[in-house]
């Protein structure tokens, strides 16, 4: 005993330095040789194998020899595992280990350059000296190696969770640079750098960058994209331009590359911008995969996971749990799921603790995932040697070997056992001690006597690291008493209240004086102060079902093998947890899996992952609806009691008297209203991450179709108002705004799914106030030109000039003309294959862009809100100009001071194709009564009032051969309403998208009722956690009803942050946003 | 007895050869009998008479009924048959008349106070009669309004006004007759699917809202003590304005959604035996015990939004007024801001489809705003002795293919029914040469 207590401390003294080292040393030098035989132990050399009563030589930093019978030379230090394991050390692949905190440029809050607080400063172009790029947030020149300085207590808490390398990255920019691979030894950085350049990192987030552009996700898709072109053409260019980040970026395209994003929609957004370019990243995520689990294993791509599950809400409160979200709950239970569902999918992945916030969370979520079907394998594999092969380092660690380095870890039972306990973690041949691996196993009863309490049983439970006691007497004096039991080597201390005789809290230290019989010794003091001695002497084993079992429930929440609870408190187990009833004092490293495994029950994934989701996603269905009223849009005008038949995802037949094929479905539609699905050519919703590139009054390269969101709740809603498509537009805040996107309301499919195929392109202009910047703020905070409608001419004219001229370079053979996206869609405009949408109030600016168009060369597809067409409609139908306007907007700004309800009458009567859209969701879901307004205002006649939402934005936007009308051949996109659509007292029955009834009122009903018992179910089980001693977080934190909601003049996402893929803004910008957005309107 | 045969022709004549606002004059006094026949009438208490009369002098009502109109010598007849007649539609907490242009212009606007305990300002003082949008809410059928003080935590004082009047002095119909508080929430967070990284320490909305509340509480406890003394030595114009909560005369108007604050409102107002309103009501459907125990009306803001969550019942707002007549609370309706009050009869129609009947629909914009506003002693009806405030529409005037307001009267004024929309259709319907149907 005292020998191995020696050894300890003498491990405790660090190595000073090393052989071969470069650098001078201040007195003798004191090289000592580090050969150590780790004996006994069942060694996990890797997830394929384990060798029990091993051996393991470390020679200095690396592994001398793994195996069974392995000799020991002379001049090793024997340790004896006995009935412990040794496991290769873990590897992270992604952590922020050693990198400078970013400086958090306050972005958004006083700018680069100061200024006034609160009042941003304008950054064009970078600010950061030197020949680097335009842009801030492409940054591949930073280089961890570099900047790379171990850092003793990160590694040490890395270390706790039995890590010995990791992966080290900058977490700041779009193109953050290049990544190292570093031990966790706390020796000199020179010695625990395992690969200098590992992978090209990347991500959506712009970081600390002050250049105001991007401002929005779509933007900042737009610059990794041209980012891509550019430094292509930096190879190719001679002598213009020297540009450390394009040449970087260029030097670092042959390493992995590694992108960090969030949910599924993420993956598959950079998944999609890696195709266009040949590549396929790594994607380290938030771990929802298992959220849209086919669409993830279709992209063949390695992940990085983290285990870091949402603890439940604190929601007894029934209000508060209104806060909660429907997928926050399903996230909850579900979230575990996704290592085995990536595992079930054969998806390679390592695992993270990134996200997770102590060893004791690290492991009680991986054991959690593991009752979800991870295997202990993958587990060990996605932690071990899946990171070092992704880090390039698999020839160092991941497994024990001959000549790899001496990272291992000595644990008390297998690395995932709910009792194993990590003693030791060794980095490089150097010990870390995360617990004391004591001697010996103390647990028992013992008699305990002191001056002032005699023959009492002290009974002492639990795990090394983590014991229990008490102290029981008999008799007259009867007590049961918990005690707190702390030891340290040798060294232990009690405290204990026995109520009675004495009351007051007793103190014990003392230490192990003999090991057989196992006994301590040591002095007391009692609680009025007096001191003296005291004995405990062991007489037997301590009784099952000790006290403090409040552990993990037995794998597979059958709670028969509970644990004594090293980490007791932790609830754990859905189902088990400290609930387990008869949890007894498991030996340490006793095989858990005895107890049957059966997955705990969860509900199912929905699509989408939102309220109103399906566990199925609903199919065509050939439908023949009897006896309606139809509005066919077509010259058969409205006919009574007429039959509508559609058969897989087209119109049929549109007549009397149809006939319905075998097998479709027979609606009785007497009474009921059938029109052609509603066509909103103004909307914003479903977009992510900002609707506005309001940074430079020209982002032509910005495309909403990067961001379309098909999870927005908005997209069901508008559904329930008949409304099948929607041309996702980019905001005002610029002249020339980003490239449209248009798509069809398929609820729950994935974002590519979603859009209208083959249509035509289209892109967003804006003129006037918004552009202009005038409710914005003015001179003072926003320089951007232009800030007259005088500028926005010479913007546009600047802008196709510019066009023009590269059109021309480009075309001339030879060129090297760097390929610049935002003018390709100029170009396309001027050559007549991408068509404007352009945003405009007053009839000057209306006039002014008609004239730029004609001088310049293009056409002008259609004007939105438009609300003086009305003073110039002549002159837009001499353009062949569409209109696409409000009902009876006006008043909410100065530009339309002069805007009227009959000005879409009177367009329509001019002969303009004239359409009214919404700009707004909640407009969007009753365009129908918007149209109607046409009638109160100007009495237009009610087919020509629904074909302002219906063919004529179906006309605009180039998709009237497919949508808008009622005809045989054309897409099953239809709506069935309870009276007349345009009366105020329609309800809109059922609507089908490509002939799937995705609304059906009559079923609505039924899945809110489900909704409603699947969050009762789900809340049940939160309670249970949090009684079980989970971790709880607040109902604040519920995010029901936050959804963003953009309008055109919704100026910017709020600030990136390199934390997350996110946007975080404060508490007042949000009302004020909020406020814009509820009476604003352009 | 002259017959008068309504038509638009005879309005347009008298307007259709000038332009501007200028010249929309506001109706002189009547000065004899009208008698319009032949109508459906909607009285506004639920009830609805087919071919009926309605008969009206010295700008109050005198006879009403169905079949043949009593003779009245020397009355105008109007022949309204197929036409619907309306009690003038009443749209309470509005900012009619205290904003102009609502961004961008903002000497325009008048209808947030700085400070936030301002329970002394007076929004009557700042209605603009001559608004170019009033006569384009006017002639929807809205004849009655409530300009409403809206900043800080207690935003002022309302008065009720009638829309044509040459100054604010003839406009009020009921002055100072409520204070409105805007009951602090205690709900926010973070966004939707995003965590807030790296945020310093902040004040929870919870405590935000304590803070607010409890700044109010105090407010209310000293009023109350001041409002009992006669002469006070110094005087508190804020407590002097706030006497009349506490004695009856005024109404408490709190903005509030949630049910949680809704509930603190009712504990509040009952502790200070004030009358309360509620205005917004979001989740009022959840507390409709608590407002039923304490007869707390509602005013429900706008049926035509978007429910608060996802998880809400698509057609949640559509709802809720139906979910309030079924458990038995008075609730009331007004729309949004101040030019978008002229689609509150949609607004109220909109709820039909969801359960509510028309006639229902149109009691929760006469009636029961009247009520809530407690100006149903002399309108909200069509009763014999109340203010003939109401109009011809040619069709349901909920519905966007009904409406068609063809002559309106406020306390028996034949009002002006043109507007600077009109005006600028039939300038440019000149222009083209096509013809401008009203």
């Amino acid at each position: 005993m005292k020998k191995l207590l020696l050894f300890c401390f003498a491990l405790l003294l660090t190595h000073l330095t090393h052989a071969q080292d470069t650098y001078p040393v201040n007195g003798p030098w004191d090289v000592r040789p580090g050969q150590y035989a780790f004996t006994n132990a069942t060694i996990v050399v890797s997830a394929d194998q384990t060798i029990t009563n091993g051996t393991l030589l470390v020679k200095d930093r690396t592994i001398e020899a793994v195996g069974a019978g392995v000799a020991i030379p002379k001049g090793y230090i024997t340790v004896d595992l006995k009935g412990k394991f040794i496991y290769p050390a873990l590897v992270d692949a992604f952590t922020a280990y050693g990198t400078p905190d970013a400086a958090r440029a306050a972005f958004g809050a006083g700018g680069a350059g100061a200024g006034i607080p609160g009042v941003r400063t304008s950054v064009m172009t970078s600010s950061k000296p030197g020949a680097y790029g335009w842009n801030e947030a492409i940054k591949p020149e930073m280089n961890v190696k570099a900047v790379f300085h171990a850092d003793a207590a990160k590694a040490q808490d890395l270390k706790r969770y039995g890590f010995g390398a990791v992966q080290s990255i900058i977490r700041d920019g779009i193109a953050r640079g290049t990544s190292a691979a570093v031990t966790l030894g706390e020796d000199r950085d020179n010695f625990v750098m395992l690969n200098d350049a590992v992978a090209a990192h990347y991500s959506f987030s712009k970081g600390t960058a002050a250049t105001n552009y991007p401002s929005s996700l779509m933007g900042s898709v737009a610059l990794l994209r041209q980012s891509y072109y550019d430094a292509a053409w930096y190879k190719t260019q001679k002598g213009g331009e020297y540009n450390i980040s394009l040449d970087e970026f260029n030097k670092t395209q042959a390493l992995p590359q590694i992108f960090e994003v969030s949910d599924p929609a993420s993956v598959l957004r950079a998944a999609k911008l890696g195709k266009e370019f040949g590549k396929t990243y790594i994607y380290k995520t938030e771990g929802k995969e298992y959220q849209k689990i086919d669409a993830i294993k279709a992209l063949g791509a390695t992940f990085i996971i983290p285990v870091s599950f949402p603890a439940p809400f604190d929601i007894e409160d029934p209000l508060d749990a209104r806060s909660i979200s429907f997928e926050q709950l399903k996230d909850w239970e579900l979230a575990p799921t996704n290592p085995a569902a990536l595992e079930k999918a054969g998806v390679k992945f390592a695992l993270t603790s990134f996200g997770v916030s102590s060893s004791r969370d690290f492991y009680a979520n991986i054991r959690k995932a593991m009752e979800f079907g991870l295997t202990e394998k993958t587990a060990l594999n996605a932690l071990t040697t899946i990171p070092a092969e992704m880090l390039g380092i698999s020839d160092k660690v991941g497994t024990l070997a001959k000549g790899k380095l001496a990272n291992f870890v000595i644990s008390s039972a297998g690395l995932f056992k709910a009792d194993a306990v990590i003693y030791e973690n060794w980095v490089q041949g150097r010990q870390f001690v995360v617990a004391r691996m004591d001697v010996s196993d103390i647990k028992g009863k013992f008699t305990l006597t002191g001056n002032g309490f005699a023959n009492t049983t002290l009974t002492v439970t639990g795990n090394p690291g983590s014991y229990t006691a008490t102290i029981d007497r008999t008799g007259a004096d009867s007590v049961h008493a918990t005690s707190t039991f702390i030891r340290g080597g040798d060294i232990v201390s009690l405290n204990f209240d026995l109520q009675k005789n004495p009351k007051g809290t007793i103190r014990l230290s003392g230490y192990i004086s003999s090991t057989s019989p196992l006994t301590f010794k040591g002095s007391s003091i009692m609680p009025d102060g007096t001191t003296g001695t005291w004995t405990a002497v062991y007489t037997g084993p301590a009784p099952a079902g000790g006290p403090g079992g409040g552990g993990f429930g037995g794998r597979g929440g059958q709670g028969g093998l509970a644990g004594g609870g090293n980490r007791g408190g932790q609830g754990g187990a859905p189902g088990a947890g400290g609930a387990a009833p008869t949890g007894g004092a498991a030996p340490a490293g006793a095989p858990a899996a005895d107890a049957p495994k059966v997955a705990p029950t969860v509900g199912p994934v929905i699509y989408p992952f939102v309220a109103y989701g399906n566990a199925v996603v609903p199919k065509a269905e050939t439908t023949l609806f009897k006896n309606a009223t139809v509005w066919t849009n077509e010259k058969e005008g409205v006919l009574k009691n007429a039959d509508v038949l559609i058969e897989g995802n087209k119109i049929k037949a549109v007549g009397k008297n149809l006939t319905a094929p075998a097998g479709a479905k027979t609606i009785d539609a007497t009474n009921k209203h059938i029109t052609a699905g509603i066509i909103d050519e103004h909307s914003h919703i479903a977009g992510t991450g900002g609707i506005n590139e309001g940074s430079q009054s020209v982002t032509a390269e910005v495309r909403i179709g990067d961001v379309i969101d098909p999870e927005d709740v908005n997209i069901y809603r508008q559904l329930a108002g008949g409304v099948t498509t929607s041309q996702i537009l980019h905001g005002s805040a610029n002249a020339i705004g980003g490239q449209s996107q248009l798509m069809k309301h398929r609820w729950g499919v994935l974002p590519e799914e979603l859009k209208f195929e083959n249509a035509d392109g289209f892109i967003k202009f804006a003129l006037g106030e918004n552009v202009k910047g005038s409710n914005n703020g003015g001179f003072n905070t926003n320089p951007r030109f232009p800030q007259t409608r005088m500028g926005v001419e010479e913007t546009m004219i600047d802008a196709f000039t510019r066009a023009k001229e590269y059109k021309a370079a480009r075309a001339v053979k030879g060129s090297t003309t760097r390929r610049d996206l935002e003018l390709d869609a100029l170009v396309e405009i001027l050559d007549g294959k991408r068509f404007i949408t352009c945003h405009s109030y007053v009839q000057s600016e209306i006039n002014m862009l008609m004239h730029v168009a004609d001088s310049m060369g293009f056409k002008i597809n259609t004007f939105t809100h438009i609300l003086e067409g009305y003073k110039v409609a002549d002159k837009m139908k001499a353009h062949g100009i569409s209109a696409s306007t409000f009902s009876d907007w006006w008043a909410y700004k100065n530009e339309v001071a002069e805007a009227i309800p009959y000005n879409g009458k009177v367009m329509h009567e001019v002969g303009l194709n004239t359409g009214f859209n919404s700009d707004d969701e909640e407009m969007a879901r009753r365009l129908n009564q918007e149209a109607a307004k046409a009638i109160t205002y100007g009495k237009m006649s009610e087919e020509d009032a629904l074909k302002l939402v219906t063919l004529n934005p179906a006309k605009m936007l180039h998709i009237d051969g497919r949508v808008g009308s009622l005809k045989a051949g054309k897409d099953a996109d239809i709506a069935v309403w309870s009276a007349n659509p345009l009366s105020i007292y329609a309800v809109c029955e059922k609507t089908y998208v490509d002939g799937i009834a995705y609304w059906d009122l009559s079923k609505d009903a039924e899945v809110q009722k489900a909704m409603k018992t699947e969050s009762g179910r789900i809340i049940q089980k939160m309670i249970e956690a949090k009684r079980g001693g989970s971790a709880v977080q607040g109902a604040a934190a519920g995010n029901a009803g936050r959804r963003p909601r953009y309008e055109c003049e919704t100026l910017e996402e709020e600030n990136f942050t390199v934390a997350n893929d996110a946007y975080v803004q404060d508490a007042k910008e949000r009302a004020a946003l909020h406020k814009a957005q509820k009476t604003s309107k352009q | 007895m002259k017959k008068t045969f309504l038509s638009l022709g005879g309005l347009l004549l008298g307007t259709a050869l000038t332009y501007g606002q200028a010249t929309i004059l506001p109706a002189k006094a009547q000065s004899k009998a009208v008698v319009i026949t032949g109508a459906t009438i909607h009285v506004g208490n639920g009830q609805v008479i087919d071919n009926g009369y309605v008969a009206f002098d010295k700008g109050k009502i005198t006879a009403i009924g169905s079949g043949s109109a009593p003779a009245i010598a020397g009355a105008d007849v109007i022949d309204a048959k197929g036409k619907q007649v309306y009690p003038g539609f009443i749209a309470p907490v509005t900012t009619i008349g205290l904003i102009e242009v609502e961004s961008g212009a903002n000497g325009t606007v008048d209808d947030a106070e700085t400070g936030s305990l301002n329970p002394n300002v007076r929004s009557i003082v700042a209605y603009n009669t001559d608004s170019k949008i009033i006569p384009t809410v006017r002639s929807n059928g809205v004849l009655l309004t409530q300009p409403t003080p809206t900043g800080g935590l207690v935003s002022g004082e309302s008065s009720v006004v009638q829309l044509d009047a040459w100054n604010w002095e003839d406009a009020a119909y009921k002055t100072d007759m409520a204070i409105h508080l805007n009951w602090p929430s205690s709900r926010g967070g973070g966004r939707r699917g995003f965590a807030a990284p790296g945020a310093g320490p902040q004040e929870s909305p919870a405590e935000r809202a304590q803070k607010a509340l409890d700044a109010i509480t105090n407010l209310f406890a000293q009023a109350k003590a001041y409002a009992e003394i006669e002469k006070p030595e110094v005087t508190n114009l804020r407590f002097g304005a706030m006497k009349g909560l506490f004695d009856g005369s005024k109404k408490l108007f709190v903005n509030a959604d949630g049910a949680k604050e809704i509930v603190q409102a009712i504990n509040f107002a009952k502790s200070f035996k004030l009358q309360l309103v509620i205005v917004g009501g979001k989740q009022s459907y959840l507390v409709t015990e608590a407002l039923k125990e304490n007869n707390v009306p509602v005013i429900i803001r706008e049926t035509q939004s978007l429910p608060e969550r996802d998880e809400d019942d698509v057609y949640l707002p559509y709802k809720l007024p139906n979910l309030l007549q079924q458990a038995g609370v008075l609730y009331g309706l007004t729309g949004t801001g101040f030019w978008r009050q002229r689609n509150l009869p949609f607004e109220a129609g909109q709820a039909v489809g969801y359960g509510l009947t028309k006639e229902q629909a149109v009691s929760m914009i006469t009636l029961n705003n009247a009520k809530i506003l407690g100006i149903d002693k002399t309108t909200g009806t069509l009763e014999t002795g109340k203010d003939a405030n109401l109009f011809i529409s040619g069709g349901d005037a909920l519905d966007m293919i009904g409406l068609d307001v063809q002559k309106a009267f406020i306390q028996g004024r034949d009002i002006n029914l043109d507007n600077q929309h009109k005006q600028l259709y039939r300038k440019f319907a000149a222009k083209y040469g096509i013809e401008a149907k009203l």
